[in-house]
């Protein structure tokens, strides 16, 4: 489903990432973790070419991403790849000026030009499965931080993507509401979605990713089921944030 | 008691006017040896105008004989320069001393000011298109007649049935317009159309006067002894032919001017305001407000597109956003609305409510292109990479998620600029639409005095403006929801 192949970017002198190659495949769930600024998002980022990068490509459902695609045709296939792959932001993005129906409809019907009557009927069967179906007509101001963050996620599952992206989707929430929001990609994984989700979650990372990456500094430290990495780590990097975090919870 | 009251106050105000108690104005020329007299060189040759080789030096008739009339009083003579239309207000407030600038003696005139001895018969001359058949103002009914505001040959229009008067402020303009169709005739002193309008080739005078009439010296009611000694000196300069070697010099001297007859004293009923000229300022109100609008509707997209030009294009889309923005933002709307109607006459004709609503659109995208250029930054990043995220085009990006929100936030702004622009269309009256401060001048010089008409003026802003902000702020309250203000 993606394959990375020796990607390389670099902010002016820094490198941010560096020869980062890996492969996912249909139905995982990657939980991405790792320290701040080693490149976490970036990578992520990588994924639907929000960001571009200087070497190496990357296939994701099916279309490849080279570096240096802008205009003309280029265009046109990144939009392609994006309707396949959604993403979910930490600061949930939601247009504020729609209905959370709305903010799952536009794309369907401006994109793919989806009716308006069956976009809306997806729509409404997507609010059910994040479980708000009651707040169809409300404005984003009117949501809390994690219902907001699951009509996001609803949003990007209305054009059906192959592939997830989730940067950080619980780091701006209440602990109380980040249940919620997990539990709804708990269902994902377990219906077989391919995610990708950067993420300082313990939890996360242990109960419900089929495998973990560690990035530190701009490459894959470790990468490895959950009862290996989070369990047993080997590198230095690993070992330590993961003693922090446990440190944190208790 | 109450002039020595009025004294008072003047001197307490400190408003610095020069004038003399009541019924003083010769004393205090002699006094001061000098005697001011308002005129406005904008009505040019052979009036009173700048000596183009030396453009602090003033020529013209007027400027001859208002300097032989101060000889005789033993006093210097000093022109103060006022807009036409303001003269006889200025001169009441004893802004200067005298009013000397073709000033037509009529009777409404005459009951407000006094008037001196003619010092120039002048005749109304009509001038049509060549090849108009039409010989006389009765032949014109249901036609546009241009002429100037405030003037004897705009009063004969409006006594005139079926003519539709249109008025302007400058001399050239109205045989412009008759050249480009825009109007069918004008009717104007023989002094103004011997010298913009017959000369041109494409244009006919009538020979024959519609009426005679003379030029004036106007001073305040109660100067009579100004009025005795001014009338003194024009009576001798004609007997002693100054007079005549004046008018010769600046070639106007006519078998009229032999002949000493008075105006034929038409004279206007001094109107109240009534149930007509309510409708009239509600007509007004109504032009006003279509221009206002339909301005506005074409501010806002292009506004809208040039905003988006200046935020996302490529570095020579963003140049001519700003290039446009800076021209129109950095010249004065009046200005463009002069070479909208007048300058591009020859390439594009179109008519004053046409490059009123185009030049008021056109002046305030530039404004509105920055406001909505303001808001279109103040959108989070987050935003944009959501849209894209999504496979939105950056187009569709664009019209479903920046402008819509841009408009939101720019909501506020918009409607203090609509507000303005509701005010500022009332420049428009330069290419002769009469809007609603238009209205309110015409009817101040009906009612004599500016207190009444001005005050429905005000209250008919206000009754398009307040609903229109009323408006806003719904709208406001709708759209923008989630925007509440912070606590402080």
């Amino acid at each position: 489903m993606i394959s990375v192949r020796t990607l390389c970017k670099r902010h002016g002198a820094r490198s941010v990432l560096e020869n980062v190659s890996a492969e996912v495949a249909k139905g995982e769930t990657i939980a991405i973790v790792g320290p701040s600024g080693g490149g976490k998002s970036t990578l992520l980022r990588c994924m639907n070419y929000l960001e571009s990068f200087d070497k190496g490509s990357v296939k994701i459902a099916g279309f490849e991403l080279r570096p240096g695609m802008v205009a003309g045709k280029d265009a046109r296939t990144l939009r392609a790849m994006r309707s396949r792959v959604g993403m979910v932001f930490q600061q949930f993005n939601l247009f504020p000026h729609l209905s959370a129906i709305d903010n799952i409809t536009l794309a369907p019907r401006v994109v793919k030009r989806t009716l308006k009557g069956k976009s809306e009927t997806r729509a409404l069967e997507l609010l059910a499965k994040v479980g708000l179906r009651d707040r169809a007509g409300a404005f984003p101001h009117e949501l809390s931080g994690g219902q907001q963050q699951r009509v996001a996620i609803a949003r990007a599952l209305a054009q059906e993507p192959d592939v997830l992206l989730f940067d950080e989707p619980t780091s701006a929430l209440d602990p109380e509401m980040r249940d919620d929001v997990m539990e709804v990609i708990r269902d994902l994984a377990k219906g077989g979605m391919t995610m990708l989700v950067v993420t300082h979650e313990m939890q996360f990372a242990h109960d419900i990713a089929s495998r973990v990456w560690v990035i530190d500094k701009g490459t894959i430290a470790e990468d490895g089921p959950p009862s290996q990495v989070v369990d047993d780590p080997q590198t230095a990097v690993a070992k330590e944030f993961f003693a922090r975090l446990r440190s944190a919870k208790h | 008691m109450t002039r020595g009251l009025a004294l008072v106050i003047a001197l307490a105000i400190g408003c610095g006017s020069s004038a003399d108690p009541q019924g003083q104005t010769l004393a205090g020329v002699k006094q001061r040896g000098e005697i001011t007299w308002g005129a406005d060189i904008q009505g040019g040759e052979p009036f009173v105008y700048e000596n183009p080789q030396n453009r602090s030096e003033l020529l013209g008739f007027e400027v001859d004989i208002m300097n032989a009339i101060a000889r005789r009083l033993g006093v210097k003579a000093r022109m103060v320069q006022y807009a036409w239309s303001n003269l006889v207000p200025s001169l009441e407030r004893g802004d200067f001393d005298v009013v000397m600038n073709g000033l037509e003696s009529t009777a409404e005139r005459r009951d407000r000011i006094l008037l001196s001895e003619p010092y120039f018969v002048y005749a109304e001359t009509l001038t049509v298109r060549a090849g108009d058949p039409a010989r006389s103002i009765f032949e014109l009914s249901g036609k546009r007649v241009g002429t100037l505001n405030q003037t004897f040959a705009h009063d004969i229009l409006l006594l005139t049935k079926g003519i539709e008067p249109k008025v302007y402020e400058g001399n050239e303009e109205p045989y412009r317009d008759l050249e480009l169709g825009r109007t069918d005739a004008v009717l104007l002193d023989n002094i103004i159309a011997d010298r913009y309008g017959c000369n041109q080739k494409t244009l006919y005078c009538v020979p024959y006067d519609v009426a005679r009439g003379t030029y004036v010296i106007g001073m305040r009611k109660g100067d009579t002894e100004l009025k005795a000694a001014i009338d003194a000196a024009l009576v001798a300069m004609r007997k002693d032919g100054e007079l005549e070697q004046i008018l010769r010099k600046a070639k106007l001297w006519d078998d009229r001017q032999a002949v000493q007859e008075a105006g034929p004293g038409v004279k206007r009923a001094v109107n109240s305001f009534d149930g007509d000229m309510f409708l009239q300022f509600l007509a007004a109100a109504w032009v006003t407000l279509q221009l206002s609008v339909i301005a506005f509707l074409i501010a806002v997209p292009l506004g809208m597109l040039l905003a988006v030009a200046r935020v996302y294009g490529g570095l020579p889309v963003r140049a001519i956003a700003r290039l446009y923005i800076e021209v129109f933002r950095g010249t004065p709307v009046l200005l463009q609305l002069f070479v909208l109607y007048y300058g591009l006459a020859s390439y594009v004709n179109l008519g004053p409510m046409q490059a009123a609503i185009i030049g008021l659109g056109l002046n305030y995208a530039a404004y509105e292109a920055e406001v909505y250029r303001g808001a279109l930054l103040a959108i989070p990043r987050g935003q944009g990479e959501a849209a894209r995220a999504l496979g939105l085009s950056p187009l569709q990006t664009l019209w479903h998620v920046m402008i819509p929100q841009a408009l939101r936030i720019a909501l506020p702004p918009m409607t203090n600029d609509f507000v303005s622009l509701l005010k500022d269309s009332s420049l428009v009256s330069v290419i002769t639409v009469i809007e609603l401060t238009k209205r309110m001048t015409i009817a101040a010089v009906d009612l004599r005095g500016w207190l009444v008409p001005g005050l429905a003026c005000a209250a008919f802003y206000l009754v398009l403006s307040f609903p229109l902000s009323e408006l806003a702020r719904r709208l406001e309250r709708r759209l923008a929801r989630d925007q509440r203000p912070h606590t402080l």
